[in-house]
């Protein structure tokens, strides 16, 4: 084999994509980090609690007895105008679901970090998007990472929306695909980020404080439920705008260039004949995998609460056949991102629309099954397969 | 781009051996990818991870069907297990094992190298953990990353295990490389 010499790589770092995303929240001003551990999430947590014990690190690490714990004391510490953060899993996630109603209820800006797993029964550890589908009408923005560097700038995007808008954010990253795996990767620093994150300072009568009461999380009577209800869906709305806008700025801070809007990047053709769709790391697989294709596309979808719909149409409304690839399933149903596309795309016209179920628990997803998928896309019949 | 296969059992150290072929490789100016595949966690259940070697950017993350190299960590798992698929005649393996062991199975190549792995592992960390150990073999017969590279890639991984871990790592590659 020969010996290659080449000097052009751009990252910074070669690191663990939990290293990777524990390396910027602790470059992120923060106060209170709170967390139980469960797998894949575990080295995000594990390495906050390192940086704490070698007095790299600012904010209070608060131990808890389980999920529903963290999420509360976050919930609690940011309520008191606390910058905050976590991350889970799977079960994790599923036990912080009443807690995260709450937080967004009560309107907390608060982001955690979402590394993805399967959801038990049969217990498995490995990853798919049914732990983020579980929660999908939290009330929580949601974004998915494709890559190390993706995941370390969706962290920024997401407190930076999230403290503008008063809605929580959670960040979605694959588990073990990108937790455990190691790949060039740019830590933004301390002081370029504080330019694009200031400090959070919560207005006055916007959280506990004893010289300025105000309760939260309060009763409500049905009319102000129904308002306050009604409020979120019409914040959501308006945040597709911001994510955008901040996305924008992002890029100009730390200065990279990506095809993304922040809320979806196509990649492929102008005028393609097929277009994928996915959300996560299998982005990559499929990037690589239309390489050989001249008529095929890829659209990403990079935020999946807020959806956004018309940025789905503009990409993809007028292309005849559209396959979404995704990694959960709703039993009685289809894919979640699949439902929500079709209803979107119907509103241009009849469309060649198929689901592609991939990836449950883990399944490896071949370059070879997403040339399959696209040799499968043009067939009309059958609108939902499982390629495994 | 060269892709690196790596077979061995739970407690050998699969992933750090690949995470430190990945990490030397981009010393070196190089792309590099590393991750997992394990199926169950417990000691001595067989594990597979994977290195990609690029001068572009990796982007896929599928398994490795392909490899450019197969690291075999236990050679007890040729016979149990189908480890050598995908693999062809352009394939280099690098096999734990002494010199003159006998395989059962007919490999596709003849790119073969044989590394006493155990024994110098044995040797120098009084037990059997040969994921560096046979990292000198495979820059040796592979010529994908340097001695040196693996030496930095060593002491910026096992940073926070101590002075005395590094060096022991050090040796136990030096010896495998000059085997």
């Amino acid at each position: 084999m020969k010996k290659t010499n080449i000097q052009h790589r751009v990252k910074d770092h070669i690191l663990e994509g939990s290293k990777a995303i524990a390396l910027t929240i602790n470059n992120i001003n923060l106060d209170v980090v709170s967390a139980y551990p469960i797998t894949p999430q575990t080295h995000i947590v594990e390495d906050l609690a390192q940086f704490k014990a070698d007095g790299k690190a600012e904010y209070e690490y608060i131990r808890a007895e389980s999920e529903f714990a963290a999420a509360s004391i976050i919930l609690g510490a940011c309520a008191t105008g606390a910058r905050v953060y976590s991350a889970t899993s799977s079960q994790g996630l599923l036990l912080m679901v009443e807690v995260l109603y709450n937080i967004s209820g009560m309107r907390l800006p608060i982001v955690m970090t979402c590394a993805n797993r399967a959801v038990s029964a049969p217990i498995n550890i490995w990853n798919d998007h049914s732990d983020a589908m579980a929660v999908r009408d939290s009330g929580w923005m949601q974004f998915f990472a494709e890559n190390h560097q993706e995941a370390v700038y969706q962290h920024l995007l997401a407190y930076k929306v999230a403290e503008k808008m008063s809605l929580p954010a959670l960040v979605n990253v694959d588990g073990f695909i990108l937790t455990h795996s190691y790949e060039p990767v740019s830590i933004p620093s301390k002081s370029l980020i504080k330019k694009y994150l200031p400090d959070y300072k919560p207005e006055t009568g916007t959280y506990l404080d004893p010289n300025n009461p105000v309760t939260m999380g309060g009763f409500f009577s049905s009319d102000s439920y129904f308002k306050t209800r009604e409020n979120i869906v019409t914040d959501f709305n308006l945040s597709l705008q911001e994510i955008k806008k901040e996305y924008r700025k992002l890029k100009k801070v730390f200065n990279f260039k990506d095809d993304s809007n922040g809320l979806v990047e196509y990649s492929g053709p102008k005028k393609p004949k097929v277009i994928l769709v996915t959300m996560g790391s299998l982005a990559g697989t499929i990037k690589e995998t239309i390489k050989d294709y001249q008529e095929v596309g890829l659209l990403k979808i990079t935020t999946f609460r807020p959806f956004p719909s018309e940025e789905i149409i503009k990409a993809a409304g007028m292309c005849e056949n559209i396959s979404i690839i995704e990694k959960a399933v709703s039993p009685g149903s289809g894919g979640p991102l699949y439902s929500e596309i079709r209803a979107a795309i119907s509103q241009t016209g009849k469309r060649n629309i198929k689901n592609y179920i991939v990836g449950l628990g883990g399944k490896d997803i071949s370059q070879k099954m997403i040339q399959k998928i696209i040799k499968d896309s043009r067939n009309k019949g059958k609108q939902i397969t499982f390629i495994g | 781009m060269e892709q690196i296969r790596i077979h061995g059992r739970g407690g050998q150290g699969v992933v750090t051996a690949a995470e430190l072929i990945a990490i030397a490789a981009f010393n070196e100016g190089k792309y590099a990818q590393a991750f997992p595949n394990f199926g169950v966690e417990r000691t001595g259940a067989p594990i597979q991870s994977y290195a990609r070697i690029s001068s572009e950017p990796i982007i896929t993350r599928e398994q490795i069907y392909h490899p450019t190299v197969l690291i075999i960590q236990d050679a007890t798992l040729l016979d149990t297990e189908n480890i050598i698929h995908g693999t062809n005649k352009e394939t280099v393996f690098i096999i734990n094992a002494p010199k003159n062991y006998q395989l059962k199975i007919k490999l596709p190549s003849k790119k073969v190298f044989f590394c006493a792995a155990t024994e110098i592992a044995l040797k120098i960390f009084g037990k059997n953990i040969v994921n560096t150990v046979i990292l000198g073999a495979f820059a040796r017969h592979s010529g994908l990353v340097t001695l040196e590279a693996l030496k930095i890639a060593i002491k910026e991984k096992f940073h926070d295990k101590g002075i005395s871990i590094i060096e022991k790592n050090i040796k136990a590659i030096e010896q495998a490389y000059n085997d």
